[in-house]
């Protein structure tokens, strides 16, 4: 058997893909969380509850709807993204003028309202959700055998990310969005909506978490902590990319999944540390984060 | 020193500024009364008031920390907290969210410039939505700007200062708003480059657009501005046409310590 540095390279792979998986749902995950802060300066701890809304908006909608995988893709993101901008429109809009802090406590007081919710019906154990057909099975890549659903996770979450880092710097919506964020006063002045601008932010990053809960589903079944377990991760990529950069968010997102499953390799006993460990030497050294701007 | 003479209007002065101008105003575009501002608790603007004709340039005057950026702030709206009345062509701004002031009519260009870093050039220059017909086209503000067009590509903040100055008037000419507040656009900028803004101003009234200026520099005011007001402790304390520039020029000295 091929071994690289003592550890046979079936293993090494296995572990990068699962990492290259994890940090797919990781990039999906920060660059929502990166949109948001960016234009709202807020820390959105509800972001966990949102990716686990969207898995069980598309568990109930299998359930009660017969509505599939891929109908779910589509209508559970738009689900949590409406009632993110109901949300924002109603109770986080009112508290832009206070203190950032009370826009972390409400949604981490959401966060909390919705998972109890949830864990209240549903129980703590997780429902399965099938692979959709079209993607069960597996491939076998010579090196190792890949699940096609995994492949698929991979593939989409990587177009969606590119896709909305695009949107952001390319488009006349991106611009507005980039502009508000250095100087949501100027461009109000200059005419545009920057309220609604917010709303519709807000709305976009939570359909962003609703739509990595649907993709996980089949991963990592349907629970109501799903999004408590890897939140927390999720801050600290944001915090390692640098609060706010978009571009920083997705590249940190991917490699810290890599590193995760790297480290599962040679020291598994660290790997669950591991980006925390990462996330205090890069605020010791670089506090901005890797791609964020030193003001 | 003793105390500056315009530091005490007239105790009727502020009710009736149009008196002191010597052309009786018509019509104002631009009808300001009683304005009054606060930043936070701190009250910086004491019932300005002030009128601008269609098609007219006029310049405030003032020591630095007088409230002149603070008026074109409160004119805006960039100002929550104000009170009084602020009539664009006779409908009230005061009230109106800051979205839908540009609509109204009303560009900024604020001191400070505001050109978006993670914007590029063009990015900064199309920002604006255009809100009525008449503004200038891409071509035409590059034709008038072509330094703007060579770095249309670059990030907006890697323009030179008095390009960025440049970039922030031309973005505005492009929406087609009638009145534009401009805020001391020739500060810190050589002297070519401040002449290369007064062409610009004179082309603006060349095009009927109406221009209240917040400027330090007389000769510069002096070129561009059909009439003066003078501003102190958060008040309007003088006004005068372009005219009576020439006699007053001491005394101005004098009053606004340059
Ligand atoms: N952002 C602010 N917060 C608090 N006070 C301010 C702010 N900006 C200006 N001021 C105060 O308001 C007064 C008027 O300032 P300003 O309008 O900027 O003067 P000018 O433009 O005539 O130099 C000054 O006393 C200044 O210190
Ligand atoms: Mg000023």
């Amino acid at each position: 058997m091929t071994m690289v540095f003592g550890v046979p390279v079936q293993a090494l792979l296995g572990q990068l893909l699962v990492g290259l998986i994890n940090g797919s749902f990781y990039a999906l995950l920060s660059l929502g969380l990166a949109i948001i802060f960016g234009l709202l300066r807020i820390i959105n701890f509800a972001h966990g509850a949102q990716y686990m809304l969207g898995a069980f908006v598309a568990y109930l909608l299998l359930a009660y709807a017969g509505i599939g995988y891929w109908g779910a893709l589509i209508l559970a993101p738009l689900i949590v993204g409406l009632a993110g901008a109901a949300i924002e429109r109603l109770a986080l809009s009112r508290l832009y003028d206070l203190d950032p802090l009370y826009g972390l406590l409400f949604t981490f007081g959401l966060a909390l309202a919705i998972e109890g919710s949830f864990r209240y019906v549903y129980g703590s154990a997780g429902q399965p959700y099938a692979v959709p057909q079209a993607l069960t099975g597996a491939r076998n890549l010579g090196f190792m055998v890949l699940p096609n659903y995994r492949g698929w996770v991979v593939v989409a979450s990587l177009a969606v990310c590119i896709a909305t880092w695009l949107a952001i710097e390319k488009t006349k919506f991106g611009a507005y969005l980039r502009a508000a964020t250095e100087n949501p006063t100027l461009v109000r002045a200059f005419g545009v909506n920057v309220p609604l601008l917010l709303t519709f932010t807000y709305g976009l990053g939570a359909a962003l978490a609703g739509l990595a809960g649907v993709m996980a589903a089949p991963i990592y079944q349907v629970s109501p902590l799903m999004g408590s377990n890897i939140i927390i991760v999720v801050f600290a990529v944001v915090v390692v990319g640098g609060m706010g950069s978009i571009l920083g968010a997705v590249v940190t997102g991917y490699m810290l999944g890599l590193c995760e499953g790297l480290t599962k390799v040679f020291y598994p006993e660290a790997s669950n540390i591991v980006i925390f460990v990462i996330m205090a030497i890069v605020l010791l050294i670089r506090p901005a984060g890797l791609f964020g701007r030193t003001a | 020193m003793t105390e500056a003479p315009l530091a005490q209007p007239p105790s009727d002065f502020r009710h009736e500024p149009s008196s002191r101008g010597t052309q009786p105003i018509v019509q104002s575009l631009l009808k300001v009364r009683g304005l009054n501002a606060w930043y936070g608790e701190s009250h910086a603007l004491h019932g300005v008031d002030l009128d601008i004709a269609a098609g007219e340039t006029v310049t405030l005057l003032g020591r630095n920390g007088v409230g002149k950026t603070t008026t074109l702030r409160a004119i805006m709206g960039i100002l929550p907290k104000r009170t009084g009345s602020v009539r664009l062509n006779g409908r009230e701004m005061i009230g109106t969210p800051l979205h839908k002031v540009a609509a109204a009519g009303l560009g900024f260009v604020p001191e400070e410039r505001g050109i978006f870093a993670s914007l590029t050039v063009e990015e900064n220059l199309t920002l604006p939505p255009v809100v009525a017909k008449g503004g200038f086209t891409v071509e035409e503000l590059y034709a008038l700007f072509p330094n703007l067009k060579e770095r249309r590509r670059s990030a907006g903040t890697q323009l030179s200062g008095g390009e960025q100055q440049m970039l922030a008037i031309a973005r505005v000419l492009r929406t087609g708003v009638t009145l534009l507040l401009l805020d001391e656009p020739t500060e810190g900028l050589a002297p070519v480059i401040v002449d290369r803004i007064g062409e610009i101003i004179l082309e603006m009234k060349r095009r009927g657009m109406t221009v209240l200026l917040v400027e330090q520099n007389f000769r510069f005011a002096s070129r561009v501005a059909d009439r003066f007001y003078v501003m102190d402790h958060g008040q309007i304390v003088d006004g005068f046409a372009a005219a009576e520039l020439p006699g007053r020029m001491d005394r101005l000295k004098e009053a606004l310590g340059v």
